[in-house]
């Protein structure tokens, strides 16, 4: 694999050009959602809210997969990894999340076996390997990871694998956008809408929601300049007052999106409704395994009882998602809740908001 | 039968072991003071300051693209002194061998570690071998402990950086972990990655020897750059200001930090130092770093400034500026 390091979008002098713009056009004072949060990440790291005008205001939304993943399923995923002869398969950032009495950091300290993985097919690796065990994925993630473990199962049916399991919590994005326009509190004048997602969903996948709200909407690459530049069409967008919505990602996302992995994630998950943290149950905003799959559907095969989950007290995540709070606003921020021992999951996941305001905020 | 693993009783204390020390590990590191086979090495040491450290590897896998676990083991210890402002002189090694470890490994990392060793110009005067049934140890995993000699007037801590201070970097960053990464993932690329395991001791005395007085020497290894420029920041006192464009970072490496998610900035390296130097003499030390084979790529990336105490600020390359805090959590286990 060749790498290309893409230095042409960390152009300062391109930069300053295009903030130069956004300076000069942005009237009105403006509240920007970035709905991904590997956007929030790279806003961050390149310190674009240093440059930016008094009146642009850059929200996080409800995209980092492990901050918007439910209690209950945090608490499923920990009494799984309880099961005898069960190997637990993970992408890092749910290792620390705190379920209402444990984590899965915590059980592996305490010899359950629960690996770190960065594809599923090291997942189903590891369950050819371990014969005698089960080894289960823990699904989440939105539309980006969704079809890859889709396609995880497809190859465990083909390859025969019977000891390889998912439990499905995944969520997709557009129902969100739809949850937050019509949450009563949820003031936001624009939307960057997530790169990774719109590459497999495509720009049509937002269409529905775009003519309903009519917000201005751009879907934007991860590099410094793709981030201004959507930054700049929904300023130029609102300012004008034509809402649009737009593609600014397009050396990555067509209309259409990648429709093979489209029909994989039909084949193998049927959309449901599910409840997302701090949001509540969003209508046909989350994926479950098919019933022709349920043989590698980890909540057929295991029964997991969960007593009542909590949510921790005073943690003021769910409104950090929405935007209607900053983590400086939340009591817990910095005093109970550190990345080294978060509380909420927004400190917890590299992405999540609380983590990367404690990490580059505060200059 | 001829033995090719390491058993149990390789540990036992007994003949075996007596063979495995005299016809294994003797012969590669060859010298006087380790032949005795004493309890422990016996040495004159003259009246001066000696630093005194100590490490134990546990990396996987236990041979990568630049390195071994033996090699990064002598070079840790030796530069761990080098920081310290010392001349390494002595080390000890300590094994902890997994049962059914093969000898031609063993060997490997040996003569890894004399190599490693001769390079630095050290010798390992005294060490300990133990075997643990399988599973009780992945491998190998290897401890050594060294003393060095500081010379007169040197006097390097981490409570010495003055605003003003130039922060020099003797390399590009991240190389080693990626690398350790890649290769345990089996992620394979087109431009090879090769960890920069490196014995720094050299390049030191040829800064000393430039400008006595350097401040502030570290060498940025598990937590990264990140996190050893804020703990200098968080005992001088000062704050520091670096200029992200000015890092060397290899563009492969960059690449795929990029790709898996992993911030140079708190990647572990293991041939590279950060030197905190009076302005006066930052040209002369840097020449100095440039000089040796590890420290051709160095350069000066910020200053410790009189603002923000205690944190780390980085200018981005498209002119923004931010934080860059400690590393919290494991960024990456069992990188060295």
């Amino acid at each position: 694999m060749a790498i290309k390091y893409l230095e042409e979008y960390r152009d300062p002098a391109i930069t300053r050009k295009i903030v130069e713009r956004i300076t000069a056009i942005s009237k009105q004072p403006l509240r920007l959602m970035e709905v991904c949060g590997t956007h929030t990440m790279s806003i961050f790291k390149s310190g674009i809210r240093h440059l930016l005008p008094e009146t642009i205001s850059l929200l996080s939304g409800p995209g980092c997969p492990v901050c918007v993943t439910a209690q209950n399923e945090i608490d499923a995923f920990i009494a799984l990894s309880r099961v005898e002869d069960v190997i637990i398969t993970t992408f890092g950032d749910l290792i620390k999340v705190p379920g209402t009495d444990s984590s899965l950091q915590t059980e592996r300290a305490g010899g359950r076996d629960i690996r770190i993985v960065y594809s599923t097919f090291d997942a189903l690796e590891i369950a050819k390997k371990n014969p005698n065990k089960n080894v289960v994925f823990l699904g989440v993630g939105f539309e980006t990871t969704a079809p890859t473990i889709a396609a995880s199962i497809l190859a465990a049916k083909e390859m025969n694998i019977d000891n390889y399991f998912v439990i499905s919590a995944h969520k997709l994005v557009p129902p969100a956008l739809v949850a937050l326009m019509s949450t009563r509190e949820v003031n936001i004048d624009g939307f960057m809408l997530p790169g990774h997602v719109s590459v497999v969903i495509g720009t049509k996948a937002y269409q529905s929601f775009f003519k309903q709200y009519q917000t201005p909407c751009a879907i934007a690459g991860f590099e410094p300049l793709d981030i201004l530049q959507a930054i700049l069409i929904l300023v130029e967008q609102i300012e004008t007052g034509a809402p649009q919505l737009t593609n600014g990602y397009r050396r990555a996302v067509t209309f259409e999106g990648n429709v093979k992995a489209q029909k994989i994630m039909q084949d193998v998950f049927e959309i449901v409704d599910v409840k997302w943290r701090g949001i509540g149950t969003i209508p046909d905003s989350g994926l479950k395994i098919r019933k022709e799959f349920a043989a590698f559907d980890a909540q057929k095969e295991f029964a997991i009882i969960v007593s009542e989950s909590k949510e921790p007290k005073g943690c003021v995540c769910g409104e950090i998602l929405t935007g209607i709070k900053n983590p400086t606003e939340c009591p817990l921020y910095q005093k109970v809740c550190t990345p080294m021992n978060p509380v909420g999951p927004c400190m917890v996941s590299n992405e999540g908001t609380c983590a990367a305001y404690d990490r580059y905020h505060s200059i | 039968m001829k033995i090719d693993k390491i058993l149990l009783d390789h540990g036992s204390g007994g003949k075996m072991s007596h063979q495995l020390i005299t016809d294994m590990i003797l012969p590669i590191f060859d010298n006087p003071m380790l032949e005795v086979l004493h309890d422990g090495a016996i040495f004159d040491i003259a009246k001066q300051r000696m630093a005194f450290s100590t490490d134990t590897y546990v990396v996987d896998p236990i041979f990568f693209p630049g390195g071994s676990i033996g090699k990064l083991a002598v070079n840790g210890t030796v530069n761990d002194l080098a920081m310290c402002g010392a001349a390494p002189l002595y080390l000890s090694a300590g094994l902890i061998i997994e049962e059914g470890l093969s000898l031609t490994d063993l060997g490997k990392i040996l003569k890894d570690m004399a190599l490693a060793a001769e390079k630095a110009n050290v010798k390992v005067v005294t060490g300990d071998t133990k075997v643990v049934p399988k599973g009780a140890v992945d491998k190998i995993f290897v401890n050594t402990s060294g003393i060095g000699l500081i010379p007169r007037q040197v006097d390097i801590s981490s409570h010495r950086a003055r605003p003003g201070d130039k922060v020099i970097i003797s390399g590009s960053i991240a190389d080693h972990g990626m690398t350790v990464l890649t290769q345990r993932e089996g992620m394979i690329f087109n431009s090879p990655v090769i960890s920069d395991t490196a014995p720094l001791n050299h390049m030191v005395t040829k800064m000393l020897a430039a400008h006595k007085d350097i401040h502030v020497l570290r060498d940025p290894t598990r937590g990264g750059v990140g996190t050893a420029l804020n703990e200098i920041a968080g005992k001088s006192g000062v704050g520091i200001k670096i200029y992200e464009e000015k890092v060397p970072l290899k563009k492969e490496i960059a690449g795929i930090c990029e790709l898996l998610g992993f911030d140079p900035f708190y990647v572990a390296n293991e041939g590279k130092l950060i030197a905190f130097v009076a302005p006066d003499y930052a040209e002369k030390v840097l020449a100095a770093i440039r000089a040796d084979e590890f420290g051709q790529d160095a350069c000066i990336i910020g200053e410790a400034i009189v603002d923000n105490p205690g944190k780390v600020i980085m200018q981005t390359s498209i002119g923004g500026s931010r934080i860059v805090d400690m590393l919290t959590g494991e960024q990456l286990p069992r990188i060295c």
